[in-house]
């Protein structure tokens, strides 16, 4: 009897467990900007913005999916020494990269307005960058990998139609191209970019 | 009448050279054959180098003018974006036509009358007030594109930037009879208007570009590993949603790639 009550909390806390934490993408989207926008409105100084905004982007960003898809089909030949150095070259220059390109911005408004789903894994969330004196407004649209529902994450960034990852797919190309797809040519490019 | 015939050979040369066997316009096919992986960058080597001399133009002229212009007053600023382009409807509407976009074709007519007339030589779009549906600039590259005409290789031109084979070529039936505005301005002696207020309207066009963008340009080249690479990718997806006017990313993007990807 005892083990059978037990059995039955153990369902229930898990339903009710299961339910709060399964996060809807456009929410999702919404905490994620509310979060950057209160650390870009903060008086602090650039380096210590840059920092706090490699915490949100780490704990959002399937950075490592990012990172995958950026190098296009050059992702099967590598082996697993290489596929682990360029993961921890790609988190480094990813981080730089977008926190800095953030850090620029001092307090953007952004309103998720609609979302799509397109299938299981993948939701699009639309939103805009409200204008201001400089800036027209700007749609972002946001490629949320929700296949695990308790923890979606960021995949894409598509501003005005451009997305993000497939430009950085091709400049990672372009890279490899001019290099004879030597693979040490574009750990070399990220690591500079880091180092700078 | 001898400038139109011109144009129109134009038109059917480029079409004859640029159309495939199975001249397929849908949508699907024209998605595949404007792919930015898929157009191929022939002269790269050339390109990089026109791309670099481009760099070296903007620092000196168009970057300090951007700049200066981002000062002047929002209003001046949406007036004079405004007017350039009420003035890009002169392309629009022919190309509507082109393209069989006939509705469209009297949406900007009677969009370009009302912006110059009511509107100031264009200064207010008094039709979006009135609730004209949202502007869609067209062009003769475009128009050949959702004929079939595949792109051809990327291109990017001295002081005008990216391009590709298609839009250069295509560019040409501006100069001989497709814009009316460079009919009443250049190509014939109208006592109202002179060469200079072509070349006025186009320098002004650049710079309130560079000006809307100048941020995201900025911050584009010092976060970009290969600057010349992720213009051409930005650029070529551009013209992808232009062509196929649409603004849903689901429609032009493969999604096979994203589906490898397993990291939960």
């Amino acid at each position: 009897m005892n083990f059978k009550k037990i059995l039955i909390i153990i369902f229930l806390f898990n339903s009710i467990f299961t339910k709060s934490f399964s996060l809807e993408p456009s929410i999702f989207v919404q905490s994620t900007v509310n979060r950057a926008s209160d650390i870009l409105s903060k008086n602090i100084i650039k380096e210590e913005k840059i920092n706090q905004l490699k915490i949100i982007a780490k704990e959002t960003v399937d950075i490592k999916g990012v990172g995958f898809y950026s190098l296009g089909s050059a992702r099967k030949n590598l082996n697993d020494n290489q596929k682990e150095r360029y993961s921890k070259l790609f988190e480094d220059y990813f981080l730089k990269s977008f926190s800095s390109r953030l850090a620029e911005y001092t307090n953007p408004q952004i309103e998720v307005i609609n979302k799509e789903v397109l299938n299981k894994n993948y939701t699009i969330v639309n939103s805009l960058l409200v204008a201001t004196e400089n800036r027209p407004e700007v749609k972002i649209d946001w490629r949320i990998y929700t296949k695990n529902p308790d923890n979606p994450l960021i995949r894409d960034l598509i501003i005005e139609g451009l997305s993000l990852a497939r430009t950085q797919k091709e400049e990672f190309s372009s890279i490899l191209n001019s290099n004879d797809g030597d693979i040490n040519a574009l750990f070399e490019t990220l690591k500079e970019f880091s180092k700078n | 009448m001898l400038m139109f015939r011109k144009l129109i050979i134009v038109l059917v040369t480029i079409l004859i050279s640029g159309f495939n066997a199975n001249a397929g316009s849908d949508g699907e096919l024209i998605i595949k054959k404007n792919q930015p992986a898929e157009i191929k960058d022939c002269f790269e080597t050339v390109n990089r180098a026109t791309f670099a001399f481009n760099q070296a133009l903007d620092g000196a002229i168009f970057k300090p003018i951007s700049s200066a212009y981002r000062v002047l007053p929002s209003p001046v600023k949406s007036g004079v974006s405004n007017s350039l382009e009420n003035l890009s409807n002169l392309v629009t509407i022919p190309n509507n036509v082109l393209q069989g976009e006939f509705k469209k074709a009297g949406i900007n007519s009677g969009r370009f009358v009302i912006n110059t007339t009511v509107g100031i030589l264009g200064f207010i779009n008094v039709a979006e007030y009135l609730g004209f549906p949202e502007y869609e600039k067209e062009d003769y590259g475009q128009s050949l594109a959702t004929m079939g005409v595949s792109p051809g290789c990327y291109l990017v031109l001295p002081v005008l930037g990216p391009s590709t084979v298609r839009d250069t070529t295509a560019s040409v039936a501006n100069f001989i009879g497709g814009d009316a505005w460079y009919n009443v301005t250049v190509n014939n002696d109208t006592q109202y208007f002179s060469d200079f207020d072509y070349y006025a309207s186009r320098i002004t066009s650049g710079v309130d570009f560079r000006a809307k963008n100048f941020d995201a340009i900025e911050n584009l080249e010092q976060n970009s590993i290969d600057f010349y690479a992720s213009v051409k990718s930005l650029y070529l997806q551009d013209r992808q949603q232009k062509i196929l006017n649409t603004n849903k990313v689901i429609e032009t993007q493969n999604d096979s790639d994203w589906e490898e990807i397993e990291t939960q």
